[in-house]
């Protein structure tokens, strides 16, 4: 399972890195979810990998670790909090420049 | 002391109630963020007189014993922190009621309560003494600074505030990545607890702590605008607005800070792993002072100049802090303390210009004649002496400091001609600025526009700041000598989280 996890991680990871790397802000805002889909699931295997575990001290024989699936959850609730927040200003700003590019040349920008 | 949880209270309590009674009027709005910021200033205080007998204090939050919950920790550089954001936010809070036409207040919705949320975020971060808190705090001061930068709108803003929001949600996911290894080697988040096990770790695990130490670098390093990701900044802190500009002024510091308080008291063992941390942090903290220097010779309105000579006081700190000897970290305190005030003042005096020269606004070229200009022309000569470093200000005091106090000869054979050369290219910048800003004048007939009387009142009072940096220079420099030597000793600071079990599981 560690295997198919850590493969798992990679290709996520891997898929979001390239796509932030794109020059249009619908790929990058798809890239940043799945660099935090990534994350999430890095930071919930950081409490070990365990089948049949709950993360309950005495309900079994061996228990998971609960901090990771704590801090998991205050980073979704962040994460898409943050996804949101890019998702609006993406469109504010496409309808604002008139183009979609993250790291376009701006023809009326004024120099600082 | 229940007062330490007060500076993230305060904030918290008025933002919340400033968000909810969003339809009141603008003065009670201001009456209430200024009555909140002043508060934070009279908490702040009291705790700097309490942290100034080099104790600890520690905040157990629901009274859950220290490695398994989440401590707040009070030392001398929190404490100095926590004054300097109060004190900054009173400021940047007046600043924003004045304004040309409308007031930057007014400009867009929400600005008193999203001051306070940042405000939050601020204290926050530079209180807890727990790393998955620091990610929170950070977090909600990032969420904060995204909706001040676009505050007021417009299409500089948004092409600055798109890309200011991308690069922070990856430094958020490389903070994320990094706190995983950390908990998954050494099991826990206590920023104390983890500088124990640390410690105790295996070799064989090491690497696993040096790329999470690395990650940590790269992710303060957005935060504090080091050279290879800075280029977010210039940008950014020209496009927003002047009182929020001048309150992001503290926001790369909080990137310093956090350096500080992780790679001083968490990574350290005894076979150097901080060390190696700082050799790599050293190169790219010459780099990026060098590289400010020249981005302010091309700078072409005093907002871009300002952006610039953020880059050059980070590089300065950083160059500083990596040296990781007691002398350069007091020396580079006392130059926060100085630089945070100075580019503050340089943003709102950019904005007096952008108003008060219909014209050319702040840009470095030619204007009409203009009333006033003594007054401004005054406070630009003071400021631009205090920041570029000469006698007899604030400037001079804390750069001269950081010189003597490079010692070991790989360091000032370096640091000392690129901090000298790029001091001087400072120098020309804002005399090159200044002369354009306010000696040379078109035929073009006198302006009437008067500089606002508020704004330039604030600027006065701040610099007058820098004054007094300079007079109490004295009992200024031995406080952040002394604060020096806490963050130096790491193991007391263990001692107080941890208590007893810090002996006696170890």
């Amino acid at each position: 399972m560690e295997a198919l996890v850590a493969i798992l991680l990679g290709v996520l990871t891997a898929s979001g890195v390239f796509l932030i790397l794109r020059a249009r802000t619908f790929s990058v805002v798809l890239g940043l979810t799945l660099l935090s889909h990534a994350v999430n699931l890095f930071l919930f295997s950081m409490g070990r990998l365990h089948t049949n575990a709950p993360a309950v001290i005495g309900e079994a024989a061996q228990h998971a670790d609960p901090l990771p699936q704590a801090l998991v959850l205050t980073a979704i609730v962040i994460g898409f909090a943050m996804t949101a927040f890019v998702v609006v200003l993406a469109l504010r700003s496409v309808l604002e420049l008139k183009n979609d590019h993250v790291d376009g040349v701006d023809k009326n920008e004024e120099p600082i | 002391m229940h007062l330490m949880i007060l500076p993230i209270l305060i904030p918290l309590f008025f933002g919340a109630m400033l968000t909810v009674l969003h339809a009141l009027n603008i003065k009670d709005q201001r009456g209430l963020s200024l009555l909140s910021a002043g508060a934070q200033v009279v908490v702040a205080i009291i705790l700097l007189q309490h942290a100034m007998s080099g104790d600890y204090s520690i905040y157990q939050l629901g009274n859950w014993q220290a490695p398994f919950g989440i401590v707040l920790v009070l030392d001398q550089l929190s404490a100095l922190m926590l004054v300097l954001i109060a004190t900054l936010s009173v400021f940047c809070i007046a600043y924003a009621t004045t304004g040309h036409k409308k007031t930057h207040d007014q400009a867009g919705a929400h600005f008193h309560a999203l001051i306070q949320f940042q405000l939050l975020g601020l204290n926050g971060a530079v209180l807890t003494g727990d790393m998955f808190n620091l990610f929170v705090f950070f977090e909600i001061l990032l969420i904060a600074s995204y909706a001040l930068l676009l505050h007021g709108g417009g299409r500089a803003r948004s092409r600055a505030g798109l890309r200011y929001v991308i690069i922070n949600l990856v430094g958020s996911a490389l903070f994320l990545i990094a706190l995983g290894v950390l908990y998954g080697i050494t099991g826990t988040l206590n920023m104390a607890d983890m500088a124990l096990r640390i410690k105790a770790l295996p070799a064989s695990e090491l690497p696993f702590i040096h790329a999470a130490g690395a990650l940590l670098l790269i992710v303060f390093g957005i935060k504090a605008a080091m050279l290879p990701l800075l280029f977010w900044l210039p940008r950014a802190y020209a496009a927003a607005a002047a009182p929020i500009a001048a309150l992001f002024a503290i926001m790369t510091k909080i990137g310093i800070y956090a350096i500080i308080r992780v790679f001083y008291l968490v990574f350290q063992n005894d076979t150097g792993l901080n060390e190696q941390i700082f050799q790599s942090l050293w190169p790219l903290a010459l780099a990026t002072l060098a590289f400010g220097a020249v981005g302010a010779l091309g700078a072409w309105s005093l907002r871009g100049l300002t952006a610039w000579m953020v880059i050059v006081s980070v590089g300065t700190l950083l160059a500083s802090v990596a040296q990781h000897s007691q002398p350069s970290l007091a020396a580079a305190l006392f130059y926060l303390l100085h630089t945070t005030l100075l580019t503050a003042v340089f943003f709102l005096l950019a904005d007096i210009f952008h108003h008060y020269r219909p014209g050319p606004r702040d840009y470095f070229v030619t204007g009409p004649r203009s009333q006033d200009r003594t007054l401004l022309g005054g406070l630009f000569f003071l400021a631009a002496v205090a920041f570029a470093g000469l006698p007899p200000l604030s400037g001079f005091i804390s750069k001269f400091w950081i010189l003597q106090s490079t010692t070991a000869p790989w360091a000032y054979a370096l640091f000392w001609p690129i901090l000298l050369v790029s001091s001087l290219i400072i120098i020309i910048a804002l005399s090159r600025g200044g002369s354009a800003l306010l000696w040379r004048q078109n035929k073009q007939p006198a302006t009437t526009v008067r500089a606002p009387l508020l704004a330039t009142g604030i600027v006065m009072t701040m610099l007058f700041g820098s004054i007094l940096l300079s007079v109490f220079a004295q009992p200024i420099m031995e406080f952040t000598q002394s604060t020096a030597a806490q963050l130096l000793a790491p193991e007391r600071y263990i001692e107080a989280v941890l208590g007893g079990l810090a002996n006696a599981n170890h």
